[in-house]
């Protein structure tokens, strides 16, 4: 039989790329990214809402106040760790949360609303065109928007109570909603 | 005092290990019998030693000694016992204590029953066995250690998250950890091969039995963790595709191929080097699971405290273990000699399919699980994978495979006959095209993907019996005989009959769950009646109980079926206000073919409660199924062949034939 002698080092060599992945992921912080629409108006949209009845979300919304945009999904696990963050936020701070649903299930994204709570002043159903607009890379991702429709800061992945109190509440009163 | 001694236990189980790691793989290479024999007795003491210090911090968590730190952080005096015990694997120093414990455990499980190994080979095993050992009492002496004081002494410690505060996932680690840390025997065995050069049917037989124990241990710990998702975080949900789940996915899918290629190895003296490189794989993912749920690399519903710094020693760990297994393979593997040859259609063909199919799944898991963080790594982007993905990747490879597991016992070794087979499985078939008849006539047409899962889950299931029929000739011979072969089946066979059928029972629960789970969330006042699936759920009342250690809204309700009561339902929403944290309590009550499921949320303020009914349907079935699988693997840890003495090693060398004889 012969002998194919190469194909026995691919196994190490595959494991020896992974493991190189692996360090820098380490040192990467998974909470920074920096966005070129940073002090850039917030883009035009209109979504519709979860359920007919109920008012969706657009631009004009977010005129007037400083608000939070906080992109979720129901299929997506660290919204589901990030939700009572949110809740806690909305509830304290009494600053406007937008949700935009971003490619979900309607349905679904009732569903976990009303399982974990509602911290959104309004909620907008996305295909993920919107997303594209706004840089959204994944769920979840959270922008403060200033009372011109700027957007002021992005944080990418799952906020925690210690976002909120070392940046987002700072901010928030830096933009003195 | 305890505390003093658990603590100086583990460094003294860390020298020993040292010591265990060297002297018997020096003596093995030299042939020196005196050394060799350091291998069990030093085995035995680093289990003593580890489990003294494991004790002493159950101990202090017993009698909350808050001047141990880790007591201080994971437990509260207002626990009860068990939750008091269960807090020690609560968090990431006392689970890693009990990974060493369990990790101990099985080495001194090998240095105990391994009596019919050769000396030589149980030396080199138990010195793998114990530079894992090191490594981890080494990271746990240095960056995650339970026994720091803390002073002062606080009164009252800080509690344990109310989710992990359940009698389920009180064993569930414990079950987890036997799966993941039991595959490092498998691995010690490869390594040892590798080391010796040599790979046989007689080692295929040593290994398999501790493969198997390891697998049952890991089934039963994954269908656990799923278990308490589903009654715990209220959602109705089983299965998230979380990284911490597949974590535990990806050995359970490698370590199964590796239990079927060992049986290739072990009957046919063939894929040899592919059942090494299987075992290496299952036990690195083990420690990948390890490594990405302690290190914080991914974002994860589960989560632990995590710390970089011991991030970057487990990852030291895994580049160790796994760079330096896989390097030894890529030396030794080539030399290794193949057996016999193999027509693609025939049982070794259909059990390397099963590998394939296995591997390429758990691949599939592992690039959903790890794209997001290689492509922040390699394009700085940040991207979420869900359950989209694993629908389109995943269910297509195991659907392939369940329909080759009914045909794949059915052919004969070396070369096989696929249209006989097939042939053989005719009632099969019709079962198969019945099921998905009569799903689709009672559901619709709209049901067509739960009448493929039903089909697929009905082909398993007749295909399994037909095989276990054929084998004891029922049909063919008076009964009398039929059961006397039914007695004199070997135990491994009626194992995999009822590890198959156990899957098909798990297909047909998921299925039932995905096609036809029905939900309502309503808000719910006192006295109102809700429809769900042909019951009634009435709410009478709400009200506010007291726990051990919570407080608890809870909801009054009767499930009634045609106006009759069935049970009565309490689903509660439990606050803990020592840890400041809430947690659902789920009303289920199952008959075994379907679960009504209940959950209370938060008030509206006016009166009225946010109610989430459920009706899954077949969702019992998939636990079920599961409890069969592990059974199938005990049963078949029970077969006969692996407690009578030592299985002959082939003498090769002349000189091994000595050694044999004197055994």
């Amino acid at each position: 039989m012969a002998r194919r002698g190469w194909l026995y080092v691919v196994p190490i060599v595959v494991f020896a790329l992974l493991a190189g992945g692996f360090y820098v992921g380490l040192g990467r912080d998974t909470m920074v990214l920096p966005s070129p629409l940073i002090d850039k108006p917030a883009p035009q949209f209109s979504l519709p809402p979860l359920a007919e009845g109920e008012s969706g979300f657009s631009t004009s919304d977010l005129r007037g106040h400083v608000s939070l945009v906080n992109t979720f999904a129901s299929w997506c696990a660290p919204c589901r760790a990030e939700h009572p963050v949110l809740n806690h936020l909305a509830r304290s701070s009494g600053v406007a949360i937008y949700g935009i649903d971003y490619k979900d299930k309607p349905d679904a994204a009732r569903a976990w609303i009303a399982a974990l709570g509602n911290p959104y002043v309004r909620i907008g159903a996305d295909d993920g065109r919107v997303g594209i607009d706004w840089g959204v890379y994944g769920v979840p991702e959270t922008f403060i928007v200033d009372r011109t429709g700027r957007i002021r800061y992005k944080h990418v992945g799952p906020l925690t109570e210690d976002d909120v109190t070392a940046t987002i509440l700072p901010l928030l009163a830096k933009l003195g909603r | 005092m305890i505390n003093e001694i658990g603590h100086f236990a583990l460094v003294l189980a860390l020298c020993v290990s040292a010591l265990q790691m060297v002297v018997p793989l020096v003596g093995a290479a030299r042939g020196d019998a005196a050394l060799t024999a350091w291998a069990r007795p030093a085995a035995i003491a680093q289990f003593l030693f580890i489990a003294t210090a494991f004790f002493a911090l159950m101990h202090a968590y017993a009698v909350s000694d808050f001047s141990l730190a880790n007591v201080a952080a994971n437990s509260s005096s207002m626990k009860p016992l068990l939750f008091k015990l269960s807090g020690v694997w609560s968090n990431h120093e006392g689970s890693m204590l009990l990974w060493v414990f369990i990790l101990a455990l099985f080495g001194a499980a090998v240095a105990v029953f391994g009596r019919n190994l050769p000396p030589s080979l149980r030396a080199r095993v138990l010195s793998v066995q114990a530079m894992i050992g090191f490594g981890f009492l080494l990271f746990i002496l240095l960056t995650s250690n339970p026994f720091v004081r803390l002073f002062p002494v606080p009164a009252e410690g800080a509690g344990l998250n109310p989710i992990l505060e359940d009698r389920g996932l009180a064993f569930h680690p414990p079950c987890l950890y036997l799966g993941y840390v039991g595959f490092s025997i498998s691995f010690c065995f490869a390594i040892a091969a590798l080391i010796e050069g040599r790979v046989d049917p007689a080692w295929a037989r040593w290994v398999r039995p501790w493969t198997l124990a390891a697998w049952c241990a890991l089934t039963t710990g994954i269908a656990m963790g799923s278990w308490w998702s589903y009654y715990t975080l209220g959602w109705g949900g089983w299965w998230f595709w979380d990284p911490v789940e597949n974590a535990s996915f990806m050995p359970w899918l490698v370590g199964t191929a590796l239990l079927h290629s060992a049986i290739v190895v072990e009957k046919r003296d063939t894929l040899k080097t592919w059942t090494i490189l299987l075992a290496i794989i299952t036990f690195s993912l083990s420690l990948i699971g390890t490594f990405l749920v302690r290190s914080g690399v991914l974002t994860s519903v589960h989560a632990f405290a995590s710390d970089p710094r011991r991030g970057v020693f487990i990852l030291l760990l895994l580049g160790a273990y796994t760079g330096g297994a896989l390097l030894l393979f890529a030396w030794r593997a080539p030399q290794l000699v193949g057996g016999g040859l193999f027509a693609p259609i025939s049982r070794e063909g259909g059990l390397l399919l099963n590998n394939l199919l296995l591997t390429t799944a758990a691949a599939t898991v592992f690039l959903g699980t790890l794209y997001p963080l290689f492509l922040d790594v390699v394009a700085h982007q940040r991207v979420s994978v869900g359950p989209p993905f694993y629908a389109m990747t995943f269910v297509p490879i195991m659907v392939p495979l369940l329909i080759a597991m009914a045909v794949g016992p059915m052919l004969p070794w070396k070369r096989g006959d696929l249209l006989a087979a097939l042939s053989h499985l005719k009632w099969a078939f019709l079962a198969t095209a019945a099921a998905a008849i009569v799903v689709l006539a009672i559901a619709g047409v709209r049901s067509i993907g739960a009448a493929c899962g039903l089909a697929l889950a009905a082909w398993l299931l007749i295909g399994t019996a037909v095989e276990l029929a054929e084998r004891v000739h029922l049909f063919g011979e008076p009964l009398a005989s039929v059961f006397r072969r039914a007695r004199r089946l070997p135990r491994s066979a009626w194992g995999m009959t009822f590890a198959h059928a156990g899957m098909a029972v798990v297909i047909a629960g998921i299925t039932g769950s995905t096609a036809w789970t029905e939900e309502r969330i309503v808000n719910g006042k006192p006295g109102q009646s809700f429809d769900i699936a042909g019951y009634t759920i009435k709410l009478d009342a709400v009200n506010e109980v007291q726990g051990p250690d919570f407080t608890a809204t809870q909801a009054d309700m009767r499930l009634l079926r045609d106006g009759t009561e069935i049970a009565a339902l309490h689903p509660e929403k439990r606050f803990y206000p020592v840890e400041n944290g809430a947690a659902t309590g789920v009303a289920i009550r199952t008959n075994m073919v379907s679960d009504i499921y209940a959950v209370i949320g938060d008030p509206d303020g006016k009166g009225g409660y946010v109610l989430r009914l459920y009706y899954n349907p077949l969702v019992p079935w998939i636990w079920l199924g599961a409890a069969f699988m592990a059974l199938g693997g005990l049963v078949s840890l029970s077969d006969r062949r692996h407690r009578v003495g030592a299985p002959a090693r082939r003498a090769r060398p002349v000189a091994d034939a000595g050694v044999q004889a004197a055994e």
